[in-house]
């Protein structure tokens, strides 16, 4: 009632104070809610000195998940970019019927929750799975070794950088393209010279973005993988293994890596963001 | 399969860029064999179970329990999303103070940390003898195992979509509106809900509609704070998880499908409220 009535002299006072309270509310929130936790991974990695640290780091199962974790990443970036290119390529320079159906399908992923992605493959691949007596027949092992990991986490992963390029090579249209053309480039000829160096940034952010996730993937990752231990057990998983056998810091020593990781996508965003723009 | 390339020099000769059959190939069989293979198993498991035994499935206490705490929860991190989500992107659009593009920044936190280590360091924050924990305990208010840390796990993963959402369409909205309603003697709140705030509502609503689709889907932040109690504070999609562990793969697609019908539906919602917000925005 009081804000309906106000008397005009009150006003300017309201004006002035009010942005001060919504942003102190604001950035107390943000402090405890977003920057606590961040600061709180670091301050339990190191809450038992360095020597521990180090010592959790270097332990053979954390050290093989790190590895494995990186095997993952390096599989899955070239197979990403060539996809994500290729899918652009499609979608910006034809129309064919089917288009919006295809990048309906290409977009999937990103709507779908990395969980059910990780059921559906295991009632593909699975033993009783639509594929599985196939499998067993022809000895193939895809599930809970590095296979389905890599498997499940291109379907995740595999939005991304399409979804960068593709509305930057709609918009910048094929004119450049069509004089390289005219001109008696190759295919590969326009691709390198002409189309690579006008969406060279927004490739690269999208293939920060969908490194990231690899690397950073838990639900899919952790039931196609049987989390075995020192096998097939990728980072993220090590910390829920490490988290359930009570060694608290262990895990948060596995998590400041990842986290380290996530603060320089952080940083490599803000710059390619500025680029891109 | 007749390939054109797209017009857009109205009338002048075009040439068909090259790459066609090779992109289409190896989009097609690459899409196929990495989602649709995976999605099109679940489909037939699920057109397998038939209609009695996926109702019973789904109908069954500890399912119903598990849909309901997600359900649930999710909406709760929801409305505290887009309380502050909303809050942020005023802030961000309308203000200018000293680390302002920090603050930004940190928008995006939650999208680029990994679920597991957010899990991890929300459950230990809020365990009893965490920081958070230590103030809470006290007053009675238990956090971790309980519905309200799985709300709080799904709203920490799901801070940037009101944000992210809301924040374009403040920059971009005309101040004129707003300064006519002010110069006719608007006070600051009727100038908000009368007039800014109708104009942000579909992205808002957008926004919200997201978040509350990723809650719903929430997994690794959500297992590492909930605890895991059968008919407590299982979550519907670890539920599935178990079900496949126990090679109950009919429990497991019944429980999947469920929660990709949902997605489906908030997706198709989001959808017409984006459609209705372009319209808005362009003027006929």
């Amino acid at each position: 009632m009081t804000t309906t009535t106000a008397p005009a002299a009150l006003a300017p006072r309201q004006d002035r104070s009010a942005p001060w309270l919504l942003i102190a509310v604001a950035v107390v929130l943000t402090l405890f809610i977003v920057v606590v936790p961040l600061i709180y991974i670091f301050w339990r990695a190191l809450s038992e000195g360095w020597g521990i640290f180090v010592q959790n780091i270097l332990a053979p199962d954390t050290l093989h998940a790190i590895w494995l974790t990186s095997v993952v990443a390096v599989i899955t970036l070239p197979v990403n970019l060539a996809i994500g290119t290729s899918a652009a390529w499609l979608i910006a320079r034809f129309s064919f019927p089917g288009r919006k159906a295809l990048l309906t399908l290409i977009e999937l992923p990103f709507s779908i929750s990395p969980i059910i992605a990780g059921v559906c493959y295991l009632l593909l691949y699975g033993r009783q799975g639509l594929l599985g007596p196939v499998l067993a027949a022809g000895d193939v092992t895809i599930l809970f070794a590095l296979p389905g990991i890599v498997m499940v986490t291109l379907f995740v992963t595999s939005p991304f950088v399409a979804r960068e390029i593709l509305p930057l090579m709609q918009a910048q249209g094929s004119e450049q393209e069509q004089a390289a053309l005219t001109l008696g480039a190759s295919g590969w000829q326009i691709f390198r010279r002409v189309t690579l160096p006008n969406i060279r940034w927004a490739l690269l952010y999208g293939a920060v973005l969908a490194t990231a996730r690899a690397v950073g993937e838990f639900g899919a990752v952790s039931v196609v993988s049987g989390a075995i231990r020192g096998q097939t057990n990728t980072l993220p998983l090590q910390i829920e293994l490490l988290f359930n056998d009570l060694n608290t810091v262990g895990a948060f020593a596995a998590a400041s890596t990842l986290t380290l990781i996530a603060l320089v996508v952080l940083i490599l965003k803000t710059v390619l963001e500025g680029r891109t723009a | 399969m007749m390939a054109m390339a797209v017009a857009s020099g109205g009338g002048r000769q075009r040439r068909v860029l090259p790459g066609f059959g090779l992109t289409m190939g190896l989009t097609l069989t690459y899409v196929g064999i990495v989602v649709l293979l995976p999605v099109i198993a679940l489909a037939l498991k699920g057109a397998e179970i038939g209609p009695v035994r996926f109702w019973d499935i789904v109908t069954a206490p500890r399912t119903l329990a598990a849909l309901r705490l997600t359900v649930t929860a999710a909406a709760l991190a929801t409305v505290f999303n887009a309380f502050y989500g909303l809050l942020m992107a005023w802030i961000l659009v309308r203000y200018r103070f000293p680390g302002r593009r920090l603050l930004d920044a940190m928008m995006d936190i939650p999208f680029a940390l990994p679920t597991a280590v957010a899990g991890l360091a929300l459950t230990a924050l809020f365990s009893e003898n965490g920081w958070y924990g230590q103030v809470l305990a006290p007053a009675g208010i238990s956090v971790v195992y309980t519905i309200w840390g799985v709300a709080v796990a799904m709203s920490f993963t799901s801070i940037p979509f009101v944000v992210r959402t809301v924040q374009p369409i403040l920059e971009d909205l005309d101040t004129s509106q707003e300064e006519a309603a002010r110069t006719l003697g608007a006070t600051p709140f009727q100038v908000f809900s009368k007039v800014i705030f109708p104009a942000i509502l579909p992205s808002f609503l957008v926004g919200a509609t997201i978040a509350f689709a990723r809650s719903l889907g929430e997994f690794g932040a959500v297992i590492f704070i909930a605890g895991n109690l059968p008919m407590k504070t299982e979550i519907a999609s670890l539920l599935a998880v178990i079900r496949l562990e126990e090679y109950d793969y009919n429990g497991a697609a019944a429980i999947a499908l469920t929660l990709v019908a949902i997605a489906m539906a908030l997706l198709v919602l989001s959808n017409w409220l984006q459609s209705r917000l372009t319209r808005r925005r362009v003027p006929a």
